[in-house]
């Protein structure tokens, strides 16, 4: 029990990062953007939050910087996908790239460490919040367990994420502006004609994009480790991008997506050098591969069958 | 201002004039950047140049990361003449360097230079190949998007080496994520050692006979892509997919040559760092050449003069960028991560961006 608990304990703490992503990946793929910049945004805002922390002793104007910062390189993309009707593959790559360039550059030029950010010290990083009567429902078996060892003892990121998983899922099935983002990312033309304004959708869904990247950044550095480390992203982004594709682009089978992928590698920092029976030990990086794997026996219809936004990618050029 | 439109420029300036102003605007910002961590920018540019191009030994070590990249630049390009972006180049390059290391370690004390060299080049181009094959089949036929597969492709692909290199091919008794060194017979030979054969005097540098190869390389895919039946093909296909189908052309078999011949490319870039200059596989060989191919394609317009123009820029920024990372402490050789990015915005993203304005000027000389 005690084991089982503290693996979905860490299952929670590495799925985070990966939800907030890979439903910022979800506004921007279902209004018709391809997203593939998720890791450069996520990398900023990682920065970028590590820095404003250190430098104003406060997790929040963190998480506002890093918000900002990766706002900004959303505007840049949807600024290439939707004004200029450029190709959203490339500038997502550009992003990366910039990213992964400009923060250690700016890190070694203001803090010099090496091109990370300073230790934060405990004023200003985001804390482990402990819930009511978690200690007094501690002993109580099973429920009391779950709730004091399992639900208890996140960050307030964590507790955020949790409750804008519904919040995304109503956005994008029941609101006014779910109906318009996925019409324009089925049938731009259509909801043209119906006086939606495409541009405005999808610049609205890419700013909303960011703020979810700009949370999962803000959550590697100024919760997890209490600094920024170069290139500490290290692919989230782009397993986020495939927990997307294997929940179909639907936010509540991502989320899931997300969690079996953090599940994996809670579990593979567990397995590591153990022999199991018949099988012995398994290399750690077999199970690093499985998301990356899955994603394409999906995409090539192996395993159901992945199908995206009918408009994905395709800048839309209103009709004369 | 409206993006998006046909061109009404003249050629000449769309192919010279437009990747200029890119690259000038994406220097702009780095400038504003390198102004910003309090350097100066005028003296850092100079730096770079005269680290590049200032010296024999720079200009050697320019052209030897010049190679590499005209070799990924072309494979970028051919699958973009096709109409796919190929981002796997670095997991290719990844897979072909397994190939060439499989070899050597094999053949390497037993057969001469000039069937293991030969034989090395077959593998790197085979395994290469077969690594972009995959997401070209899965494209052609099964209708998964090439740019997402790839990008899985090349994590799979780093996760395999780093098991491949870690458990199995790295050299007994050592710490280091590497193999053992390569036996002589697999060194490609370096230029200066050629050039002091025939008595000519050159720096001691990486630059080897893959140049060559890359040059020879470039002439190869301007007649193959606009000089033969495949090329017109292929070119049919990235314009229009389904007017390809309904002139009778195999789509799904050209997607998957296309792929294949990218991946070869890309394996050549194992050549050159392996044979060529670290004479041992690590885990880090590639270190991007795939994702810089990216850039040199798009600067260079898919077009192979292009390509080893920006090849060559791309190589002298990795080259200037050290020297100049030597000079300057707190400008890091990410920095040139940072303009390759800038570029890949400037020049592929925002191709066009200035198109207007000089469109503009065009117009108004017209009009006088």
């Amino acid at each position: 029990m005690e084991q089982w608990l503290s693996l979905l304990d860490s299952t929670i703490r590495v799925a985070t990062p990966l939800v907030l992503a890979a439903l910022a990946g979800m506004f921007s793929e279902r209004s018709g953007v391809v997203d593939i910049g998720l890791e450069g945004k996520m990398l900023v805002a990682a920065f970028a939050s590590g820095a404003a922390a250190f430098v104003t002793h406060s997790p929040w104007l963190g998480l506002l910087a890093g918000v900002m910062a990766a706002v900004s390189m959303a505007m840049v993309h949807a600024f290439v996908s939707v004004t200029y009707n450029g190709n959203q593959l490339i500038s997502g790559m550009a992003i990366n790239t910039i990213a992964s360039g400009i923060t250690p550059v700016l890190g070694l030029a203001w803090f010099q460490q090496g091109g990370n950010t300073p230790q934060l010290d405990d004023d200003s990083r985001f804390h482990d919040i402990a819930l009511p009567f978690a200690d007094a429902l501690g002993n109580v078996p099973v429920i009391g367990q779950l709730y004091s060892k399992l639900l208890s003892g996140h960050s307030i990121l964590v507790y955020l994420t949790i409750l804008i998983i519904p919040l995304v899922s109503w956005v994008v099935y029941r609101s006014r502006f779910g109906l318009r983002l996925r019409a324009v990312g089925e049938n731009p033309h259509a909801a043209d004609t119906a006086g939606v304004s495409v541009a405005r959708v999808r610049y609205i869904a890419l700013f909303w994009g960011g703020v979810l990247c700009g949370m999962a950044g803000t959550f590697l550095s100024v919760y997890q480790t209490g600094s920024f480390i170069k290139e500490m992203t290290a692919g989230k982004g782009f397993l986020a991008l495939a927990a997307l594709i294997f929940g179909k682009w639907r936010p509540l089978p991502a989320v899931l997506g997300c969690l079996l992928f953090a599940f994996a590698d809670a579990l593979q920092i567990r397995l590591e050098g153990v022999d199991l029976p018949l099988i012995g030990q398994i290399p750690s990086q077999a199970i690093q591969v499985i998301p990356y794997v899955l994603t394409v026996l999906l995409l090539a219809g192996f395993v159901g069958r992945a199908v995206a936004p009918k408009a994905i990618g395709v800048p839309f050029v209103k009709s004369r | 201002m409206k993006f998006g439109q046909p061109s009404t420029l003249p050629r000449w300036a769309q192919l010279s004039v437009l990747p200029v102003l890119n690259l000038l605007a994406a220097l702009l910002v780095t400038g504003f950047v390198t102004w910003m961590i309090g350097e100066d920018p005028w003296e850092c540019l100079q730096l770079l140049v005269s680290g590049a191009f200032g010296s024999g030994e720079g200009i050697g070590y320019t052209l030897f990361y010049t190679t590499g990249f005209i070799f990924t630049g072309l494979a970028v390009a051919t699958a973009f003449h096709a109409g796919l972006f190929n981002i796997g180049g670095e997991g290719q390059a990844y897979l072909a360097g397994l190939g060439v290391t499989l070899v050597v370690l094999a053949f390497d004390h037993t057969l001469p230079p000039l069937v293991l060299v030969p034989l090395c080049i077959l593998a790197a181009m085979g395994f290469g190949a077969a690594w972009a094959f995959i997401p070209g089949w899965l494209q052609a036929k099964r209708g998964s998007h090439i740019v997402v597969t790839t990008i899985m492709f090349n994590f799979i692909a780093y996760s395999l080496m780093l098991y491949l290199i870690g458990h199995h091919l790295i050299e007994a008794g050592s710490q280091n994520p590497t193999t053992r060194e390569f036996g002589h017979n697999a060194w490609i030979p370096a230029l200066h050692q050629l050039a002091a054969g025939v008595g000519i005097q050159l720096p001691n540098t990486p630059l080897n006979l893959t140049f060559i190869m890359a040059l020879l390389a470039c002439v190869l895919f301007y007649l193959l892509v606009w000089h033969s039946r495949w090329g017109f093909q292929l070119r049919t296909v990235g314009v229009n997919e389904s007017a390809a189908r309904y002139a009778g052309i195999n789509v799904s078999k050209t997607i998957m040559l296309a792929m294949c011949i990218s991946g070869a490319l890309s394996g050549f870039a194992a050549i050159n760092e392996l044979l060529g200059s670290t004479h041992r596989m690590n885990v880090s060989f590639t270190n991007g050449v795939g994702f810089v191919g990216i850039a040199v394609a798009l600067m260079g317009r898919n077009h192979p003069v292009g390509i080893i123009l920006s090849a060559l820029l791309f190589g002298g920024l990795t080259q200037g960028g050290l020297e100049l990372s030597f000079e300057k402490p707190v400008i890091t050789r990410e920095m040139i991560i940072f303009i390759q990015g800038l570029i890949i915005l400037f020049c592929g993203a925002l191709e066009n961006l200035f198109e207007p304005f000089i469109a503009g000027l065009f117009k108004r000389k017209e009009d006088k």
